[in-house]
């Protein structure tokens, strides 16, 4: 932390210390973008500097500054009838949607720092040009610059599009509905016809602490997230290796086939497969169907696998096994085969037998490789929304809850605060900025020990 | 000798044992698919039958599938599905190859930090933005569009270089420095070295950035309301579901179903190797 805040620190020091040292043509292209470059010569790298700056000003004063300053208020004008003073009668008033002014706030402060970005940028080619010049040498031109793009700069090439997509599609929402959980926009105050405002952390303090119907779904639903993602990820790994090891047996015929045929359930897309299995499972599904033709139950009798709480979350953890136990077995496969053979030979030699082999030899490699995986499973499987929302749809619905259901996840509970009918976003935001705080802190702790971390670089 | 032979019979025993257990596995796993095409063939219509095996076997909800587009446009959704897929995961490969090439191979300053926060952003649940992306899809007037999906899909797929990524740091560096020592730039490394030798972690990268807008619900529904006709199969066969549709398209469901698994599933089946070395690494130094 202590490092990329001092990296944070140098980064806006540049500015000053370039400053400084700079001449009167690198000073200037402080004020005016790209002067050092244009008057020294490279005309295009110069000009493009320029039009940026020129872009940016023009945003600024057309929609920049105003919706900066609404960031502030988040809208003051409500929707509905006003007196008009002069007229003396009731007009109705265009009020201000708060949601509008959020965004473009937020994307006001986006371009205002990639165009802090751009300007260092500036300053810095500009910077440059001077050293050379001051070196006497030769200014690159448009053709070489473009070429240090396909060769020592050629990170930037390859991560510029990618960047962008990731800019607009991940990280401006997220940011947007980070600010949002600081609202109070929920289903009271919905644009346009009513104002949302800021209302600090009072969000996180009535679904920790308040003791209202939020905060008692919110800790129950909590309990049972991460009960879900113990049992879902453990069982599934050791499911998925042991089931990798049966057919890795060098006794094991029709390798193959056994494999494809397990594989022909992931293979499945899981809206077709999840959905398939909750109709089988219902009261009058083909399970219980079965069931009673065999005989095991009554006639008019039913295992209640979905309606019941207990029996629901009992019956997710198992299907998810049914989903996920392929996966896992793929995955080993790979890592089983990578196991240097010696190992296993020495201890054979030395008189271990299998249960020893498993535990000392094959457990200790596959879990030091896959620790990674582990924890990516297990955030995953706090985040797993398919599961939950295909098989059960988060039911069977309980009235203590608030717009949720008995196997609802954090995060279906939070998808059902957002499309369902009410529609807190607000409440939703904080869920989700809670489920981040969640898997960071697991993932802080183990990850961070784990040697694949540590040493990223020892590999190669 | 009489001992020998009882460890060899014993031998047997446990071979045949796992061999029934791996058979009683392949059949709890295979059920529910064995059941849907079974549905998909029923005589009989609605949504439940009180016995397990249908009485009447019959094509026709195949058929009705494809030819009823009054309400639901099955073969219409496919096709949007099938150009959303093809045209995500073009992009979706592009980006998150030469994003885990450059993390692996190049090194820079914003190397680490950049990690740092692909790992962070990783960790808030995929669809807490969706709303937001919805209001930007809206503000761009690209709502309910076939073209706002595959924007989605492949605008975060930068993030998930972390495979691909794996896969290259087990191509020995050693290759590389000879190229560059011969004369070539980074770039023509990358095209001429890198790209030929990472045909597993290629394919698998292909394989699951396609698959990906196939099987996702959670996107479509925000952002696709009630235009029926850019639907993709998933939102539509969820829709059949419903409890006014259920009904009269249970075994049509099964049947879109059917069809949406077949291709599927015999890409994934020939592609498996490429999808366990591409996990694994397969270039081992």
């Amino acid at each position: 932390m202590k490092k990329e805040l001092k990296g944070v620190r140098n980064w806006f020091l540049y500015f000053i210390r370039t400053f400084k040292k700079g001449d009167c043509l690198t000073k200037l292209c402080f004020f005016i973008m790209g002067s050092s470059n244009l008057l020294r010569g490279q005309i295009a790298k110069g000009l493009a500097f320029l039009a940026a700056e020129i872009f940016y000003l023009y945003y600024l004063i057309t929609i920049g500054l105003s919706s900066l300053a609404g960031l502030a208020t988040l809208g003051t004008k409500q929707q509905g009838m006003v007196m008009d003073e002069e007229l003396g009668i009731f007009v109705v008033q265009q009020g201000d949607n708060s949601m509008l002014m959020l965004l473009s706030g937020v994307v006001s402060l986006f371009l205002t720092a990639l165009f802090l970005v751009i300007w260092r940028a500036s300053i810095k080619a500009g910077y440059e040009a001077q050293q050379i010049k001051e070196q006497g040498k030769r200014l690159p031109g448009l053709l070489e610059d473009i070429c240090t793009y396909f060769d020592s700069k050629i990170h930037r090439t390859l991560m510029a599009l990618p960047l962008t997509g990731i800019l607009l599609f991940t990280v401006l929402p997220l940011f947007f509905m980070i600010l949002i959980a600081f609202t109070n926009y929920d289903h009271e105050h919905q644009p346009p016809g009513n104002l949302f405002t800021w209302i600090g952390l009072a969000n996180f303090k009535t679904i920790l602490l308040s003791g209202d119907t939020i905060s008692k779904t919110f800790w129950p639903v909590l309990g049972w997230t991460i009960i879900w993602a113990v049992f879902a990820t453990l069982l599934n790994y050791l499911g998925g290796i042991l089931l990798a090891l049966l057919i890795n047996r060098k006794e094991t015929k029709c390798k193959g086939l056994w494999r494809t045929l397990f594989v022909i359930s992931i293979a499945i897309p899981q809206f077709v497969s999840l959905l398939v299995v909750r109709t089988m499972l219902n009261n009058d599904g083909a399970v219980n169907a079965l069931l009673r033709e065999l005989g095991i139950i009554a006639d008019t009798a039913f295992v209640p696998f979905l309606s019941n709480p207990s029996w629901a979350r009992i019956t997710v953890i198992l299907v998810n096994l049914w989903v996920g136990i392929p996966y896992t077995m793929l995955i080993t496969t790979g890592i089983l085969s990578n196991i240097p053979g010696d190992l296993y030979d020495s201890a054979r030699v030395d008189g271990a037998n299998q249960v020893v082999i498993f535990f000392k030899i094959t457990m200790p490699y596959v879990v030091f490789v896959t620790t990674p995986y582990l924890i990516t499973q297990f955030i995953g499987n706090i985040n797993n929304f398919n599961v939950i929302y295909f098989l059960t749809g988060g039911g069977p619905i309980s009235l203590d809850y608030y717009q949720a259901g008995k196997t609802d996840l954090l995060v279906t509970w939070l998808y059902k605060l957002t499309t369902g009918t009410k529609k807190d976003y607000s409440y939703a935001s904080a869920i989700g900025i809670l489920v981040f705080i969640l898997s960071a802190v697991f993932s802080l702790i183990s990850y961070r020990r784990t040697a694949s971390y540590n040493r990223e670089e020892d590999f190669q | 000798m009489k001992q020998k032979h009882s460890a060899k019979g014993r031998k047997a025993i446990k071979n045949t044992l796992v061999h029934i257990l791996l058979a009683l596995l392949a059949f709890v796993w295979l059920i529910p698919i064995f059941w849907v095409i079974m549905t998909s063939l029923r005589g009989e219509a609605g949504s439940y039958t009180p016995y397990f095996f249908p009485k009447q076997l019959t094509f026709n909800n195949y058929i009705r599938l494809f030819t009823e587009t009054g309400q639901f446009y099955y073969l219409r959704w496919f096709m949007n599905t099938f150009f959303v897929a093809v045209c995500s995961c073009l992009i979706s490969t592009f980006y998150v190859l030469s994003i885990s090439y450059a993390i692996s191979r190049l090194r820079f300053r914003m190397r680490k930090p950049f990690m740092n926060i692909a790992l962070i952003l990783g960790m808030f649940p995929g669809f807490m933005s969706m709303i937001a992306v919805y209001y930007i899809l809206k503000g761009l007037n690209m709502t309910q569009s076939l073209l706002a999906l595959i924007l989605v899909y492949s605008g975060g797929a930068g993030l998930g270089f972390y495979i691909a990524k794996g896969f290259f740091d087990t191509i020995p560096k050693s290759i590389d420095e000879a190229a560059w020592i011969d004369g070539a730039s980074k770039w023509q490394v990358f095209r001429k070295v890198t790209i030929p030798l990472s045909k597993p972690i290629i394919i698998y990268t292909i394989l699951t950035s396609f698959i990906a807008p196939w099987t996702d619900y959670i996107f479509v529904s925000v952002i696709m309301g009630d235009n029926y006709n850019n639907y993709t199969v998933a939102l539509g066969l969820f829709k059949m579901l419903e409890r006014e549709f259920i009904n009269n398209w249970y075994t049509r469901f099964a049947a879109g179903a059917v069809i949406v698994s077949i291709p599927i599933s015999i890409l994934f089946i020939i592609m498996q190797k490429y999808y366990v070395d591409g996990v694994s690494g397969a270039v081992k130094g």
